[in-house]
């Protein structure tokens, strides 16, 4: 059994022992059967001709119906944890967020208050700790075997998962879904302390921006969203960002979507897609000039500007576009290499990385590719 | 004995001096490649099978190499993640799916239900061709540079960021799929169509029944992996976005696609395998099968309901946690047809007769083994449980458990049951018997300790993994090295016997299928007179009214259904 760290490990273990014992059980129970059947009724003589037995309804019912039976407690004590699981906690205030963005081959982490970390990952215990993640690449998958808890980081939207570490201590992070060449070297740690600890080391690394004040730059100065939305979000050309996390909005067309991450993501990199009824489609795309944590911390600022609220759903998914200009993306502009540099910010260390499909190089058939990357 | 003579004139008449049977009826490289036999043809799949099976293997055997170490030093990060690749794509299209339908269904299917042939010959010959040719693409591929997606493919890491052969594996499976769909197509129209008089639905071995089950799947699921397999190639070569979110597409729809053929192959591995233990378990007990129909039945619901799980293998991927629900329901209840064959054949034994040839023991590893894969399913089905064990080596495990443990137990039990019919020639029984034994113990060593390490946290695909977890990989390195001893053993003593082998009679195992009332081996046109069946399904009867069909030649061991085996 592995150690146990989070709220969750000892009701998962609970799942895993109640199904081991089912197991065995079964597995002893039908196995004995058998050695005992194939024991007493050895062929005793050549060509014997046992009495033929048709069957039982009344038996095949019996082992029809109690193993659907068993298999329903397991269906629903597992859903039951999948929801507690997956489901971000109710008081919405509670929750310590924290942004992941996965990249080949490196979980890059920020803190709500600026830290930023490669590879680790420093909670208190005893917290709710909730976790909104993406990648810039390819699927990824969050995985910290102490919590019991794993969840898929996928391109072009947020995964949230939420746990409250129990024991302070240094646990393995890993990435659970296969990501390409150095796969098994994109893990870290997860360090679990003490509140006392956390806020020490918190204040040591305090010289950071946070999301919240690094967003803001961004949408007043850097990009200058403040222009059609206004410097406090209250509008204008665009529409009025005060209030809007988490609301309903009416779209043009009669649409309705909630006001998500996601959403606010779609509408920083594809404006047309969802126009806000009564407003025209005269933002232009940002897409190619911002990074995933720029983005993050974008949203985390329109967030700050709507008290009191989170996001109840635990993916987020922008609305498909069709934008035929999309492919000439990257998730790396220049913007945001030259933005980030400034800063001197550790998470811009690029990692080698393969060409991006936007690439103009890149419509070379397979087999070209194949030969440049042989080894 | 005086067995009715060829009674039908448009019988070929046979000289009577040496008996004719389909090997030595044509002689020559022409004769085999262009055969419409199917029994010459499930050589022919035999064959390049068995080579697949062997590439697989040894890719398998440099994985454990490299594994029997924390740090990755035997190859680089990019060759390892070639090896595990090379070694499902191998392992799953081109040995697992095709295995048991090709070679002991297109040998039997017409042999059991009583026909001359397949329905169609000549597409039964062009489904070989097909999967050879795919095959070879696939090779080429890998030879060429090789492919580093994992055989799931998943986007947009295989359209978009992989620099391998991508897309030339993909067209090799592309090319395989159509073979599969051949076979099933060829198969339902055979059941359908080309019993012998008396052949009723409910008087067909279980084997039949299985393979009816597995057909419906390759025609109606393979069509489903073909188009995924176009759309990730469109995507590579001409940025059409489907997949990948930087052109706009959908990473989880290539997920969704891919499951919805990929969970049914499962079943489509693991249908024929139970349709051979349903065969093997009935007749080395000489009894019929306890509750027929719901062992029939049972394939069928597996077949149906298979369809509708592929969502399991996604729960921790991001799609609805409503999704997530209705999936992991669905997987409880394709367990139960499952849990029924397990305990009809467990009573099938009851008062049985039972012997211990190899193909028994055979047939009583699988249920053993598929226990347990079957069992540890339901860890995985379960979904707050599965967000901890999926994408480690618990899953690596189980699936190796079911398919391992499941299909390629019951192709060897198949193989060695049907190998007197085959082949004409006994294996040695005792080499059989402790080859069964050599693999059963170098199985269990191998995946065990993996569901220990699964638990524990390590994740599949690692090149290299933390200390803690090297307890168990050199558990499973130790354990394959004895699994790969174990088949090595049958590869070489049935290569032997083909030639050296103990002439088999017509019916070695005095058994009631149709199959063991011809020749050993059956001539070309499987039966002298077109068989009347007056009997049900595992109808065992004293070994004279048991008879032959046809006319045998007098002194031919064939000849003789009643000599007792020593």
């Amino acid at each position: 059994m592995p150690e146990q760290a989070s709220t969750f490990a000892s009701r998962v273990d609970a799942l895993y022992l109640y199904l081991c014992g089912l197991t065995i059980f079964f597995t002893l129970l039908i196995v004995s059967v058998l050695i005992f059947f194939v024991v007493k009724y050895r062929k005793r003589a050549p060509f014997e001709i046992p009495r033929p037995i048709a069957g039982s309804i009344k038996l095949e019912t019996l082992w029809s119906v109690i193993p659907f039976l068993i298999a329903m407690s397991i269906f629903v004590w597992g859903a039951n944890l999948y929801f507690t699981m997956y489901r971000m906690p109710k008081e919405p205030a509670s929750a310590m967020e924290i942004f992941v963005v996965g990249k080949q081959w490196m979980w890059k982490v920020q803190h709500s208050t600026g830290q930023r970390e490669i590879n680790e990952l420093h909670v208190p215990v005893g917290s709710k700790i909730k976790l909104t993640m993406t990648t810039e690449d390819v699927i990824h998958s969050f995985y910290v075997p102490a919590f019991r808890t794993k969840a898929d980081v996928v391109p072009g939207r947020y995964t949230s998962i939420w746990f409250e570490a129990t024991k302070p201590g240094r646990y393995h992070l890993f990435c659970a879904e296969y990501c390409g060449t150095n796969h098994s070297g994109m893990g870290g740690w997860v360090e679990v302390m003490t509140q006392t600890d956390f806020d020490n080391w918190l204040s040591g690394n305090a010289n950071q921006m946070s999301p919240v004040a690094a967003g803001q730059q961004l949408f007043t100065t850097t990009l200058g969203c403040a222009t059609c939305h206004n410097a406090d979000g209250t509008g204008g050309r665009g529409p009025a960002l005060t209030g809007l996390f988490g609301k309903t909005v009416q779209l043009e067309g009669g649409v309705t979507v909630t006001a998500d991450e996601g959403y606010i993501r779609e509408s920083i990199l594809n404006p047309q897609a969802q126009v806000v009824a009564g407003f025209q489609p005269i933002m232009p795309t940002f897409k190619g000039q911002l990074s995933e944590e720029q983005i993050l911390q974008l949203i985390a600022y329109i967030k700050s500007l709507s008290p009191g609220q989170t996001s109840g759903t635990q993916v987020t998914t922008p609305a498909r576009s069709n934008n035929p200009q999309a492919g000439a993306a990257t998730p790396e502009g220049q913007g945001a290499k030259s933005l980030d540099s400034q800063r001197s910010n550790p998470l811009n260390s690029t990692a080698p990385r393969p060409p991006q499909s936007g690439s103009s190089n890149n419509t070379a058939a397979p087999n070209s590719r194949g030969n440049q990357n042989r080894q | 004995m005086d067995i009715e003579k060829r009674v039908s004139p448009d019988l070929p008449v046979e000289p009577v001096e040496s008996r004719v049977n389909y090997l030595n009826a044509q002689y020559g490289i022409k004769s085999w490649l262009l055969t419409r036999d199917h029994k010459r043809i499930a050589l022919l799949y035999l064959g390049s099978v068995s080579l697949f099976f062997m590439l697989g293997g040894i890719y398998a055997m440099m994985i454990r190499l490299e594994l029997l170490t924390p740090q990755g030093d035997l190859v680089q990060s990019q060759t390892y993640n070639k090896l595990f690749t090379h070694h499902g794509v191998l392992m799953v299209f081109f040995f697992l799916i095709p295995s048991i339908p090709t070679v002991l269904g297109n040998f039997l299917v017409p042999l059991m239900i009583g026909a001359k042939d397949l329905a169609f010959p000549r597409i039964n010959l062009l489904s070989w061709y097909i999967y050879t040719l795919g095959g070879i693409f696939t090779l080429w591929a890998m030879i060429n540079g090789g492919v580093d997606t994992g055989w799931t493919f998943y986007t947009p890491f295989s359209t978009t960021f992989s620099n391998t052969y991508v897309i030339a594996t993909g067209l090799g499976i592309f090319i395989n799929g159509f073979s599969s769909i051949l076979t099933g197509l060829n198969f339902i129209v055979t059941i359908h169509t080309m019993r012998a008089p008396g052949m009723t639905w409910f008087r067909l071995p279980l084997f039949i029944w299985a393979h009816y089950a597995t057909s419906l799947i390759m025609i109606l699921g393979t069509p489903v992996i073909a188009i995924t397999i176009l759309l990730v190639a469109l995507e590579r070569a001409a940025h059409i976005g489907i997949f990948d979110p930087a052109l706009g597409g959908d990473p989880i729809l290539f997920q969704h696609l891919f499951w919805f053929y990929s969970h049914p192959a499962v079943y489509i591995m693991i249908l024929p395998a139970m349709g051979v233990v349903s065969e093997l378990i009935a007749n080395f007990s000489r009894k019929n099968i306890f509750g027929y129909s719901f062992v029939a039945f049972s394939s069928i619901a597996i077949a149906v309901f298979g369809f509708l799980v592929w969502g399991h293998h996604m729960f921790a991927s991001g799609q609805s946690m409503y999704a997530g629900m209705i999936f992991s329901f669905l997987s409880f209840a394709v367990a139960i047809p499952s849990a029924i064959k397990v305990f009809n054949w467990t009573a099938t034994l009851y008062q049985g007769s039972i012997s211990y040839d190899t193909p028994m023991l055979y047939g009583l590893g699988f249920i053993g083994l598929f226990l347990i894969g079957g069992m540890t399913g339901l860890f995985l089905a379960a979904l707050g449980l599965d967000v901890h064990v999926t994408d480690t080596y618990f899953v690596v495990a189980h699936f190796h458990y079911v398919m391992v443990g499941g299909t390629l137990m019951g192709y060897l039990g198949g193989l060695h049951y049907w190998w007197p019919k085959i082949s004409g020639r006994m294996y040695p029984e005792g080499w059989g018997r402790f080859a069964v034994l050599v693999i059963f113990v170098g199985f269990n060593l191998t995946f065990l300790p993996q569901f220990v390490a699964g638990y524990l946290g390590m994740p599949r695909r690692y090149h290299a993994y933390a200390p803690e977890f090297q307890i168990y990989n050199v558990m499973s390195s130790a354990g394959a090295s004895i699994l790969g001893m174990g088949l090595l053993i049958p590869l070489v003593y049935l290569v032997w016997s083909m030639r050296y082998g103990r002439v088999a009679s017509a019916n070695p195992w005095h058994l009631p299928g149709l199959e063991w009332r011809t020749a050993s081996p059956p001539p070309t046109e499987n039966f002298y007179v077109t068989p009347v069946v007056t009997w049900e399904a595992y109808e065992f009867a004293p070994p004279e009214e048991m008879q032959v069909v046809g006319k045998l030649e007098p002194g031919d061991a064939g000849d003789n259904p009643i000599e007792v085996a020593p």
